[in-house]
């Protein structure tokens, strides 16, 4: 029985970090590391000296990782992005769900795989989850824009909700902007105003 | 909007502004494209995506396809360049406790000389130079090694060059994990703004009319794709033409400043676009004629030379041959498509593919297909000339 891989998550949110290192878990029996830093990213990664780097490809930090890559980055064992080159289906998996691995040279590729789907599986999941709570997120942040206009707009002009929210779509339509945007700069200007 | 749609990917930088503009002005649209910009969070993350098919094409820094044909980094897909979309807009800066010691040694901050701006540098420093760019494969570190290593430090031994992305910088340095840091615009002004770094150099005065960002495809698409190649191609020079125009810099630093683009205050882009920049805290303003230019004359024209110096360079660093790195880099410098795809717009079209990197020190004209072929200075600060004819 080989020795258990190194894998290091590089991730800044904790509860991510816990869903992601406890499907690996389930995959296997893995050493994990689990990075919530970016400073002295680096130096952390080459005294863990891991098989493998887990990383968020929406993570700013991952262009960090990719000097790991060259022959005089800070790793003794080099290191190349993963890349399943019997079919890169998998490869592919992994960017649409959002995630990128960087392995040491010479890992058996039927070592990685169960940590690729693993990730794989996870990430599509937190990525769904992101989308939904950024879509959730904004228009919430809209509406409440949206409302401000509106209340706006019926104490300035002695109109009410409906012919209001008229007033603001009309405008909008003209303009070739979306209601929010013409909401937003109606309130940005009266805050300037008042 | 109309057209075939076609997706491009930037990073949110002031010299993505030729993209955004062919968008937000209408040249793309008048060549029948319905053009989408997403902006992508990572260099390495652009690059895998343009590489698997996810966009069409990518802002890019110059030495990245250069990078991949020298089988660096990424997946193995040739990547071509078929224009260059900015020339320089770099700055160097350094952190204010290095700041402070080289102000207390004399030095003036006269954001022009590079090689007292070095000196001074390297009489501040308190030991090995820590130093932040953005990518490894980027002009930022070629601009770093060329000038420290000019001013008699050996590079890269003598350096400690990481790679920290620009959001991440402020934090860097005030973590003390890096002395000196070289980014693109905005991220110097924002280091200022900020009140974390000071600025040292402009990348013009290391180097005159340096390449910066390219518009990059797949080898594969372009060959492909001949129509929609060109048409990119068309929407994409019109627009840098448009940038050079000093009276539109005013609309395109508003137009970037747009939450879907950059999320800046317009003044802060503007400064960027016209030259004149604070450097410090302070307040102290510095004027750069030529800060970050696009379309002047001939300068979107992807020399092959200038790909052969960054994978001469790049193979000297890394222990690649360097005649088989110069091949393969001249072979993705698009010039027969610029050629082919831009004569009728009238751009200035020179007849060779490559000159010798550094040797104008005063604007010099060429021979040229099209055009009066004028190109400016793009001179080192030392003199120093890359000759591509030579073995």
């Amino acid at each position: 029985m080989p020795e258990a891989l190194s894998i290091i998550v590089i991730e800044t949110d904790p509860e991510r970090a816990g869903l992601i290192e406890d499907s690996l878990r389930e995959a296997g029996s893995f050493e994990i590391t689990v990075i919530p830093e970016t400073t002295g990213l680096a130096r952390r990664i080459s005294e863990i000296n891991p098989d493998i780097v887990l990383v968020d490809m929406a993570s700013p930090s991952r262009d960090m990782l990719e000097e790991l890559t060259l022959a005089s980055g800070p790793l003794e064992r080099p290191v190349a992005m993963f890349v399943d080159r019997s079919d890169d289906g998998a490869t592919k998996a992994a960017i649409d769900a959002g995630v990128s691995a960087y392995v040491v040279d010479g890992l058996r590729a039927d070592r990685i795989k169960p940590i690729m789907d693993a990730a794989i599986a996870r990430f599509n999941m937190v990525q769904r989850m992101r989308t939904e709570l950024e879509t959730t997120r904004r228009a919430l942040e809209e509406r409440k824009v949206i409302d401000r206009a509106k209340g706006l707009l019926m104490k300035a002009r002695g109109i009410d909700e409906d012919a209001a929210y008229a007033l603001l779509r009309r405008t909008a339509m003209d303009q070739g902007r979306r209601v929010a945007d013409v909401a937003h700069a109606l309130v940005t200007a009266a805050g300037l105003l008042s | 909007m109309s057209g075939v749609p076609i997706s491009v990917g930037y990073i949110p930088l002031v010299d993505a502004a030729p993209l955004i503009i062919a968008r937000e002005i209408g040249f793309a649209e008048e060549e029948g494209l319905a053009l989408t910009l997403n902006a992508a969070p990572s260099w390495s993350t652009l690059r895998d995506q343009l590489m698997l098919g996810r966009l069409e094409a990518a802002h890019m820094l110059f030495p990245m396809p250069i990078a991949a044909a020298l089988g660096l980094g990424g997946f193995n897909t040739r990547i071509d360049i078929l224009q260059i979309l900015s020339h320089n807009g770099n700055s160097i800066g350094v952190s204010r406790a290095l700041a402070d010691r080289m102000r207390a040694q004399g030095y003036g901050f006269d954001f022009a000389d590079a090689r007292a701006a070095g000196e001074a540098l390297i009489a501040g420093a308190s030991g090995r130079l820590r130093i932040g760019v953005p990518f490894p494969f980027s002009m930022h570190a070629e601009l770093l090694y060329h000038w420290l290593g000019a001013i008699g430090l050996s590079a890269p031994q003598d350096l400690d060059v990481h790679t920290v992305p620009p959001p991440l910088m402020a934090e860097a340095l005030a973590a003390d994990e890096i002395d000196v840091f070289c980014v693109g615009a905005p991220w110097g002004s924002i280091a200022v703004e900020n009140r974390v770094g000071e600025m040292l150099l402009p990348g013009t005065a290391i180097r005159a009319n340096a390449p910066e960002k390219v518009l990059a495809v797949r080898h594969d698409w372009a060959e492909a794709e001949p129509g929609l190649t060109r048409r990119l191609m068309r929407a994409v020079w019109q627009a840098g033409r448009w940038l050079g125009h000093e009276r539109n810099l005013l609309t395109a630093a508003e137009l970037l400043a747009r939450r879907d683009y950059l999320d800046l205050p317009p003044e802060l882009i503007e400064r960027t676009l016209t030259g004149n920049l604070v450097i410090s805290p302070r307040g102290e303003m510095r004027s750069v004629p030529g800060y970050m230019s696009f379309q002047t004359g001939a300068a979107g024209y992807p020399w092959a030379s200038q790909g052969a110096l960054v994978a001469a360079r790049l193979a000297t660093r890394l222990g690649l041959s360097r005649e088989e790195a110069m091949a393969s880099a001249r072979a993705i410098c698009r010039t027969d498509l610029y050629t082919r795809n831009l004569a009728d717009l009238g751009a200035d079209l020179p007849e060779a593919r490559e000159k010798i990197e550094g040797a104008l020190t005063a604007p010099g004209a060429i021979p040229a297909i099209q055009g009066q072929v004028i190109l400016p200075s793009d001179a080192f600060f030392d003199g120093w000339i890359f000759d591509p004819f030579a073995n």
